[in-house]
C-alpha cells in the first residue's frame, strides 16, 4: 500500500536581491517523483547538495512545493503551520542528523520523549510516563537515561533518543535525513539495525536519506539516485545495486567494497558536484561523465521507464 | 565598470523608507497626543472658535486627507508656527543651526584628531604603560555623561581657575569648554575602537611583513595598516553622530549655548510641538543621510560588499 | 577553554560598589537621617562634614537647607528603580518584537526590521524629548518611555537567537513535532535565550541610568518633590560656585555606578556569553 507519493515535485529558492533586478532562482529539487510503501523503505542517495534534504522536507510538508503533488495516505497535505497540518505531524516524523542541535539542551530525555505526546494530547500523565519508559527500552536505552540531559549522552544514544521521540506519537511514516552520518561506523550499524527491527515491528514506511550508498543499500527496498535536484535512476534496491544503468550510479556502486556480481574496477568520479546555481547544459552529469557524447551536452535525457519500477535518465540507456 | 546599483539601490530605498516612517509616526503621534485646536487655543476656548480653527487648519477633514496635507506641507518646509515665538517653526530652527554646527563640527574634529592618533599609538605600543593608562582613561571618557563632565569643567576651569567663561557664545574663549566637553566622549570611544581595529590589522600584517623582504615595518604600517583600519573607523564615526547630537543637547544646556539643543529643551518644556517636530525630522534626516553616506563609502572602498550573497535577506 | 574564573581587582571593586548602591537603594528610608523635603532655612548651603560642616548634614545641605545625604540615598533609590523597571520593559518589548519578526515572514517582518532600523538611527535622547513634548510627563509614562531605550538592540538579538534556533535546531524540530508556535517560542526559545538576554540587560541598565539622569538634569524627567540623581545635579548647577557639594556627590555616584556596571558587564559577558560583542 502506498503511504507517501511525490509526483513531479519541484522546489526553487530565490537568490539575490528581490527589488533591484538581481533576483534569480536555484532549483534545489526538480520534478522528483518517488513513493514510500507501508512497511517498506525508500532510500534516497546522492552527493551533498543534490537536494536530498529538501526532498525530505517537501515529503513532510515542512516546505511547500512550487509545483507537483505530495500525497500522504492518498491525501494532499494541508498548508504548512495550519492546525490541520500540525495535527498531521503525529502520523509523519523526521529523524535528524544533528541530534545535539535538534534536542533542546535544557530538557531531560524523559521530557523530550514525552513532548510529542503532550503536544498531541495523547494519554494522561501516568500513561505518558509508561510510554516514555517503553520507548526508551524499545530504542535500547534504559530508565536511568530519563533524567539525563542531551549533552550527557553519546552521539549514538542521542540518535536513539531522537528516534524514540519520533516514534512516540505512533507515526506511520519516518523521514530519516542522514540519521547515521554523524556517527562512528560501529555505532552506525547498531542504529541501522535498530531502525530495521523497529520497522518490522511497527510496519513503518521510511524515507531514508543518505549520501552513503552502503547504508542506503542495507536498509532500502527501493533506491532513488539524485543528481543536481533530479532523479537520475530509480529501481528496486537489488537491481540498482547489481545492475546500475546510469553512469553516475555506476560510479557510486563501483566505489563500494567489492560485491559479488558487481563491478571489478573502480570508476572514478572526477571533479566536484556542481552547484545548482550553475547547472550545466544538456545532461547535468555530462561534465563528469566518462561516456558523455555530443548529444549529452545539448539535450537533457528524459527519465524513461525500463521495466517494472525501473527508470533511468541517460541517452546511452534510452538509445544506445 | 561593475554595476553598483544592486548595492546602492536597497540602501537608498531603505533610507527613504526610514524618513517616511519617521514623518508618518510623528504625524500620528502628534494627532494622538491631543486635539491641536484645544492645545493651541487653550482649554477655555469657545466652541465656535474651536470649530473655526479646525476648519482653517483642515482638522475637520478625514485623517488620510490630513496626512496627505501634512506631507505636502512638510515637503515645502511648512511645519506650522511656533506657539511661543509666533513664527514658522522651520525658520526658528534654521536660525539656530549655525551655532549648533559651530559646536559639533569642532567637536567632531576633536574626536578624530585626538581619538585616532591616540588609539593608533596605543595599538603600536600595545601593553606598554602608556597603552594601559590610555585605556583606563577612555573608560572614564565615555562613561562620564557629558552634562557631568561639562559641569566639572566649569567648576575647574571657570570657577576655580577663571580661565574660560562658563556660558554664552560671544567670544572665542566661550567655545573652548563646550567643544572640549562634547569632543572628549567621542574621542575616548574612537581611541578604543581605533586601537582594536589597528591591532587586528597589525596582527594580520605581521605575516605579510615577515615574508616580504626589503620592506620596512614602518612602510607596512603606512601602506597597509592605516588604510585597512580606516574603513571600520569611518563607520564608527557615522554611528557616533547620534551620540554627538544627543550630547549637543545636554552640552548646550550646560553652557547656555543658544543652539538647536537648547531650543529643543525649551520647546519640550513648553510643549511647542511644531518646533519639536521640525527638530526631530531634522535629526532623522541628518542621521539617515550620514548612515547612507557611510554605507556608500563603505561599498566604494570595499567592493566585496557589493556582491549579493545567495540566500541573504 | 574555561579559564579559572578568578575575579580581577577592578571587577571586585565594581561589584562591591554596586552592592553598596543596591543596599542604599533598598534601605534608603531606614538610613536617611532627614526627610528629603524637610527644609531648614537657618542651615542652608552648609558644607559637608570635614569641609567645615557638621555631622548633622554629613554631605552638606542644599539651597533650601535639605539634607544632601538623605536626598542622595533617595535619588539612588529612584534612579535604580526607574532604570530597573525600564530595563525590564526594554528587554520584554524588544524580545517580543524580535520573536515576532523572526516568526513572521514577508511584510510584517520587513516592517518590524524597518522600525528597528529607524530607531537605531535616531538618538534616543531626541526621541525621548519629542515624546515628552507630545505626551507630557508623569512617572508611569516616564518609566514606560525609558523602557523604549534599547528595545531595538534587544529585538535584533532576540530575532537572531530565534532564527538560529529555528533554522536547524531544536525549534525547527519542535515545529516538526506539531507544536503550536506559542509553545515553541515560550517553552523552548525563550528559556534558551534567557542567559543571553540577561547579559544584554546588563548593557541596557547603566545606559538607562545615564539617559534618565540626563533628562532629569534638563528638568524634563523625574519631577519634584521626587528626586533622582539627575535632578540633584540639575539643582546643584545653580550653586556651582557657592555649594559645589550639591553637584559633586550625585555626579560621583553617577560616574562610579556607570563605570562599575560596565566593568561588571564586561566580566559577565566574557563569562556567560562569548558570542555577544
Ligand atoms: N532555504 C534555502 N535557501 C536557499 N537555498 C537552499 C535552501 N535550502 C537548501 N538550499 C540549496 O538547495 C540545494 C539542495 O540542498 P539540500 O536539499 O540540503 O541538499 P542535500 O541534503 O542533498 O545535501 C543546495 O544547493 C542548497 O544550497
Ligand atoms: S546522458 Fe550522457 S552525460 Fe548524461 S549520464 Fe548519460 S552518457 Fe553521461
Ligand atoms: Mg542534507
Amino acid at each position: 500500500m502506498t503511504l507517501l507519493q511525490l509526483e513531479k515535485v519541484s522546489r526553487r529558492y530565490p537568490i539575490g536581491n528581490p527589488v533591484f533586478g538581481l533576483r534569480s532562482f536555484l532549483t534545489a529539487v526538480d520534478q522528483v517523483s518517488l513513493e514510500v510503501r507501508k512497511g517498506e523503505t525508500t532510500g534516497v542517495v546522492g552527493e551533498s547538495g543534490c537536494g536530498k534534504s529538501t526532498t525530505g522536507r517537501l515529503a513532510l510538508g515542512l516546505e511547500q512545493a512550487d509545483s507537483g503533488h505530495v500525497l500522504f495516505e492518498d491525501k494532499q497535505l494541508a498548508a504548512a503551520d495550519t492546525r490541520e497540518w500540525r495535527a498531521k505531524r503525529q502520523r509523519m516524523q523526521l529523524v535528524y542528523q544533528d541530534t545535539l542541535a535538534a534536542l533542546d539542551r535544557r530538557m531531560t530525555i524523559g521530557d523530550l520523549i514525552a513532548e510529542p505526546l503532550v503536544i498531541h494530547d495523547i494519554g494522561d500523565r501516568a500513561s505518558r510516563q509508561q510510554r516514555v519508559l517503553d520507548l526508551l527500552y524499545a530504542v535500547g536505552l534504559s530508565e536511568h537515561h530519563r533524567a539525563l540531559y542531551p549533552h550527557q549522552l553519546s552521539g549514538g544514544q542521542r540518535q536513539r533518543v531522537v528516534l524514540a521521540r519520533a516514534l512516540a506519537p505512533s507515526p506511520s511514516l519516518l523521514v530519516c535525513d542522514e540519521p547515521v552520518s554523524a556517527l562512528d561506523v560501529s555505532v552506525q550499524a547498531q542504529i541501522v539495525n535498530l531502525l530495521v527491527d523497529l520497522q518490522q515491528e511497527l510496519g513503518l514506511g521510511i524515507l531514508f536519506i543518505s549520501h552513503d550508498l552502503r547504508v542506503v543499500r542495507h536498509v532500502s527496498d527501493r533506491i532513488v539516485v539524485m543528481y543536481l535536484g533530479q532523479v537520475v535512476e530509480h529501481g528496486r534496491a537489488d537491481t540498482v545495486i547489481d545492475q546500475p544503468m546510469h553512469p553516475y550510479t555506476q560510479a557510486l556502486v563501483s566505489a563500494m567494497p567489492k560485491l559479488p556480481g558487481g563491478f571489478d574496477h573502480y570508476l572514478p568520479l572526477p571533479g566536484e558536484p556542481p552547484s545548482p546555481t550553475e547547472r550545466p547544459s544538456g545532461c547535468p552529469f555530462h561534465p563528469r561523465c566518462h561516456l558523455a557524447k555530443d548529444i549529452c551536452r545539448q539535450t537533457q535525457p528524459e527519465l524513461l521507464p525500463l521495466g517494472p519500477e525501473r527508470r533511468v535518465s541517460c541517452h546511452l540507456v534510452s538509445n544506445p | 565598470m561593475t554595476n553598483i546599483l544592486p548595492y546602492i539601490g536597497p540602501k537608498v530605498l531603505r533610507a527613504a523608507l526610514s524618513i517616511i516612517v519617521v514623518v508618518t509616526l510623528t504625524f500620528f503621534v502628534l494627532r494622538a497626543s491631543g486635539d491641536p485646536a484645544l492645545q493651541i487655543l487653550g482649554p477655555g476656548a469657545r466652541a465656535p472658535d474651536l470649530e473655526a480653527f479646525r476648519q482653517k487648519w483642515g482638522l475637520d477633514q478625514p485623517l488620510p486627507v490630513q496626512y496627505l496635507r501634512y506631507l505636502w506641507g512638510a515637503l515645502h518646509g511648512d511645519f506650522g508656527n511656533s506657539m511661543l515665538a509666533g513664527k514658522p517653526a522651520a525658520e526658528l530652527v534654521l536660525e539656530r543651526m549655525p551655532l549648533t554646527l559651530a559646536l559639533m563640527l569642532p567637536a567632531l574634529a576633536l574626536n578624530v584628531l585626538i581619538g585616532i592618533p591616540v588609539g593608533a599609538y596605543a595599538a603600536m605600543h600595545r601593553d606598554s604603560w602608556i597603552d594601559r593608562s590610555v585605556m583606563m582613561l577612555t573608560v572614564l571618557g565615555f562613561t562620564v555623561p557629558s552634562f557631568v563632565l561639562g559641569l566639572l569643567f566649569i567648576l575647574i576651569f571657570s570657577v576655580t581657575l577663571g580661565l574660560f567663561p562658563s556660558g554664552g557664545a560671544d567670544k572665542w574663549q566661550s567655545f573652548v569648554l563646550p567643544v572640549l566637553t562634547l569632543g572628549v566622549g567621542g574621542a575616548a570611544m574612537l581611541a578604543r575602537f581605533t586601537r582594536s581595529a589597528m591591532i587586528e590589522v597589525l596582527s594580520q600584517l605581521y605575516v605579510v611583513a615577515a615574508s616580504a623582504k626589503g620592506v620596512t615595518w614602518r612602510q607596512v604600517i603606512h601602506h597597509h595598516a592605516f588604510p585597512n583600519a580606516i574603513i571600520p573607523i569611518l563607520t564608527l564615526l557615522g554611528l557616533m553622530l547620534g551620540g554627538q547630537v544627543a550630547g549637543a543637547v545636554l552640552v548646550e544646556n550646560v553652557f547656555g549655548w543658544p543652539g538647536i539643543g537648547q531650543l529643543l529643551v525649551v520647546s519640550v518644556g513648553n510643549r511647542d510641538l511644531a518646533v519639536v517636530q521640525v527638530i526631530l525630522l531634522l535629526v532623522a534626516l541628518t542621521m539617515t543621510s550620514a548612515n547612507l553616506m557611510m554605507d556608500l563609502l563603505y561599498g566604494v572602498v570595499d567592493p566585496r560588499l557589493r556582491q549579493a550573497r545567495p540566500g541573504s535577506h | 577553554m574555561q579559564k579559572k574564573s578568578r575575579i580581577d581587582l577592578p571587577t571586585l571593586f565594581a561589584s562591591l560598589w554596586l552592592c553598596l548602591m543596591l543596599l542604599i537603594a533598598a534601605a534608603a528610608p531606614l538610613i536617611a537621617p532627614h526627610d528629603i523635603t524637610a527644609m531648614d532655612l537657618r542651615d542652608r548651603l552648609s558644607p559637608p562634614f570635614g569641609f567645615g560642616g557638621t555631622t548633622v548634614h554629613l554631605f552638606g545641605s542644599d539651597d533650601l537647607g535639605r539634607d544632601v545625604a538623605s536626598r542622595l540615598y533617595y535619588s539612588i533609590r529612584t534612579s535604580l528603580l526607574i532604570a530597573f523597571g525600564a530595563t525590564v520593559i526594554s528587554v520584554v518589548v524588544g524580545t517580543a518584537i524580535g520573536f515576532l519578526a523572526a516568526y513572521f515572514r514577508g511584510l510584517v517582518e520587513h516592517f518590524l526590521l524597518l522600525l528597528i532600523d529607524v530607531q537605531a538611527s535616531l538618538p534616543f535622547l531626541i526621541v525621548a524629548l519629542a515624546m515628552l513634548a507630545f505626551f507630557g510627563n508623569s512617572l508611569p509614562l516616564f518609566v514606560g518611555l525609558m523602557g523604549l531605550y534599547g528595545w531595538e538592540r534587544n529585538a535584533r538579538l532576540a530575532r537572531g537567537l530565534a532564527l538560529a534556533a529555528g533554522a536547524q535546531g531544536y525549534a525547527g524540530a519542535t515545529r516538526q513535532l506539531g507544536a503550536h508556535p506559542l509553545r515553541i517560542y515560550l517553552r523552548h526559545i525563550l528559556p534558551n535565550s534567557a542567559a543571553t538576554l540577561l547579559v544584554a540587560a546588563t548593557v541596557t541598565f547603566p545606559e538607562i541610568i545615564l539617559v534618565e539622569s540626563g533628562l532629569s538634569f534638563l528638568g524634563l524627567g523625574v519631577q519634584p518633590p521626587m528626586t533622582s540623581l539627575g535632578v540633584m545635579v540639575g539643582t546643584g548647577r545653580e550653586y556651582i560656585t557657592r555649594a559645589p557639594w550639591m553637584l559633586l556627590s550625585p555626579s560621583i555616584v553617577i560616574v562610579l555606578t556607570a563605570v562599575a556596571v560596565s566593568v561588571v558587564g564586561d566580566f559577565l559577558r566574557d563569562k556567560l556569553d562569548p558570542t555577544l560583542k
